[in-house]
């Protein structure tokens, strides 16, 4: 692990980089029977060289089709808007093949289920070979071996399981697999979804040291997708909470986990279990229908802290001096009016008039 | 290696043990369920004819179906071990003399018939699955569905109508298969074209294979429906996959990822499903049989049927069976070539 002072020093150099992969008011929808459901709507961030961005939220919050979003890895009925700029180009509206040229060499993508990611019928040294000729068909057939089998043992997978199909795996080592077949080609960029929230904990914290090993040791611009926010704060850089297709609040990690501004974030820091919990916290309500989502701030409906002006208006995005982006009226009295910052009356009273 | 190829023998040596028992119970099936079933072979040879009691217990008792059960059931086992299937009761002929001349006709119309559904339903499976719910798929699965909902006779006649009448390609002498029986080739493997061939007479394989062409044709579409339906679920399922996504994600490019990942893994089950086939064709094309006067199995047991010839009817079903269970064990090898998850 490196020392406190030197990460600073990386921190600062990275601040100073200009960023691998940057999205611009990011859109994601998907069709469905009820219209168009914004899953991601309107999500900006940047990621630097060498740094990892923590995606973090509950489920359903758009977390895993903003990952897939960037990589243009979509199903088909659904549509991006908005901008990623990736090497002066903008990835969205791309060719599908040039696209498809970038993913592997340029752009990566680590799945969460182990298991089902790697082709039953294709032996690991099959995937190898197919990915590298892909993108390097002018490789001969001994550099594709070697450069294959480097790249698994970085993952801890010895040469002499080359040969052997997925089934003779566990799903820690078909993960490690997964992850040399995504790094095999050095990506500037990639998106690791839940990683390891199909592993059991050793192995997730072995994972977690080798996505640290990577960005320390070739510069890989990381967006580390996950609920557990102890990897967050073990791995991160940054985070950015997710909320309903929003990002709610984005800053340092370590600034967001000590002093959480937006009222989901510390919601979802109350909701964690730890050895020093107590009694079990969660946030009352879920998620809402991305169809319908609610007027105002997306997360007033059980937000503890709502005001009147939250159900009527959607909040700004506001750089606090901590550095950390937060879109909440709370820490701007000057932009609402007394009367908006009464506390919102309870829900249920609405509900009970719907009823 | 060796130690691969070694647990791919072991699963083969497993699966033919498991066949033994198989056999055997089907074979015990075979024999009491005909002995259950009214009416018997003395009977059913009188016709109408009034005979007297005493008559048709002379006729069983020189038949020996007097004898307990139990004994003419392990005579039967003692038989068909040594390859006997027995004498027909009436008309007297060999049962491995009418398996090996028919089965010729069967086995050469059941495999052409799987040729035709394979090439036509394996690619539109595959286009209608690649292309789904496009007005394309929509058209394909109506086709399976009609064909297979079609009777033989009815796809016969249109058949006739499409290569006769429209394309001019055959004649109305290749309606009638009955001449090919009397075709001048010296028989060696009693499947005509396969003679035919071997004599060198390529002027008799051309007019075999024309006769080939409708019944063929007319049996593969009946069944191309279920390679349709198979393929194209099967297709659209491993293209949601999660190692094809996983492919897209290493940039592998769309066409290979189709063709490579998902159209491969979607025709292992449908392996399993010809073998299936193979097996309904054996037995159950007798409509198609009759329609073009094919010389085939399951004509002769038809026939076989109405006079309540034990005999008969068992050696046959036993072969089919038998053929039935052997296709069932080189599927199941062909499916372990394919996929190493696959052993035992």
């Amino acid at each position: 692990m490196t020392t406190a002072s030197s990460t600073e020093s990386t921190t600062e150099a990275r601040e100073s980089a200009s960023p691998v992969l940057s999205a611009r008011d990011l859109r994601v929808w998907y069709g469905s029977t009820r219209g168009p459901v914004a899953a991601v709507d309107g999500v900006t961030f940047d990621v630097r060289p060498g740094e990892t961005l923590g995606l973090v939220g509950e489920s359903g919050c758009g977390k895993s089709t903003l990952g897939r979003g960037v990589l243009g890895l979509l199903p088909a009925g659904a549509a991006v808007d908005g901008e990623v700029r990736f090497a002066g180009k903008n990835l969205v509206g791309m060719p599908a093949k040039e696209l498809q040229q970038l993913r592997g060499p340029e752009l990566g993508l680590i799945f969460q289920e182990p298991m089902t990611r790697l082709n039953p019928l294709m032996k690991v040294s099959e995937h190898f070979e197919e990915t590298l000729k892909t993108h390097h068909p002018e490789l001969p057939k001994d550099q594709i071996r070697s450069r294959a089998l480097e790249a698994l043992r970085g993952m801890g997978i010895p040469a002499s399981r080359y040969e052997s199909y997925p089934h003779e795996f566990s799903g820690g080592m078909r993960q490690r697999i997964m992850i040399a077949l995504a790094l095999v080609l050095r990506p500037a960029f990639v998106v690791a979804d839940e990683p390891t929230t199909a592993l059991d904990v050793l192995v997730e914290a072995q994972i977690i040291q080798i996505l640290a090993d990577l960005r320390r040791n070739f510069d890989t611009a990381l967006v580390l997708i996950t609920h557990n926010l102890g990897i967050v704060a073990e791995a991160c850089d940054r985070v950015a909470v997710m909320y309903a297709g929003h990002i709610v609040e984005q800053g340092d990690a370590r600034e967001v986990f000590a002093n959480p501004q937006h009222p989901y974030t510390q919601e979802l820091l109350r909701s964690t279990i730890s050895l020093g919990t107590t009694g079990l916290h969660f946030i009352p309500g879920s998620p809402p229908d991305l169809a319908h989502p609610p007027v105002g701030c997306r997360f007033h409906p059980r937000c503890p802290k709502a005001m009147r002006v939250c159900a009527e208006e959607a909040p700004p995005e506001v750089l606090l001096p901590s550095g950390s982006r937060n879109t909440c009226w709370l820490p701007v009295p000057d932009m609402t009016t007394a009367e908006g910052r009464l506390p919102l009356e309870v829900e249920e009273i609405s509900v009970a008039d719907e009823a | 290696m060796s130690q691969k190829s070694g647990s791919l023998g072991r699963y083969f040596v497993i699966r033919l043990a498991m066949a033994v028992p198989m056999v055997l119970i089907l074979l015990t099936l075979v024999f009491f369920m005909l002995r259950v079933a009214p009416g018997d072979p003395v009977t059913a040879s009188a016709g109408g004819a009034k005979m007297t009691a005493e008559q048709i217990a002379a006729k069983r008792h020189a038949a020996g179906f007097d004898r307990p059960l139990i004994n003419q059931y392990g005579e039967y086992l003692g038989n068909v071990v040594k390859g006997d299937f027995g004498t027909t009761i009436s008309d007297h002929r060999k049962v491995t003399d009418i398996i090996v001349e028919n089965g010729g006709a069967t086995l050469t119309l059941a495999l052409a018939a799987l040729f035709v559904a394979l090439v036509v339903g394996l690619p539109l499976g595959l286009l209608a699955g690649r292309y789904r719910d496009t007005g394309f798929d929509v058209a394909i699965r109506l086709f399976g569905i009609v064909t297979y909902a079609a009777p033989a006779f009815v796809l016969g006649a249109l058949a006739q109508i499409v290569f006769v009448k429209k394309l001019g390609w055959l004649d109305d002498s290749s309606l009638q298969a009955s001449p090919l029986i009397q075709a001048s080739v010296p028989t060696k493997s009693h499947i005509l074209i396969v003679d035919a061939a071997m004599a060198g007479d390529w002027n008799a394989v051309h007019n075999i294979f024309l006769h080939l062409i409708l019944p063929s044709v007319t049996l593969g579409l009946i069944i191309v429906g279920v390679f349709i339906r198979m393929v194209r679920v099967n297709l659209i399922q491993t293209l949601r996959g999660d190692y094809v996504e996983a492919a897209r994600a290493r940039g592998i490019r769309e066409h290979k990822v189709v063709t490579k990942h998902a159209f491969r893994n979607a025709l292992i089950p449908v392996i399993t499903v010809i073998g299936m086939q193979v097996a309904l064709l054996l037995g159950g094309s007798v409509l198609t049989e009759k329609t073009f006067s094919w010389p085939g199995l399951g004509n002769q047991l038809i026939n076989y049927l109405n006079a309540r010839d034990y005999i008969a009817v068992q050696g046959i079903v036993t072969f089919i069976a038998v053929v039935v269970i052997v296709i069932g064990i080189l599927i199941d090898f062909v499916n372990a070539l394919i996929d190493p998850r696959v052993r035992y």
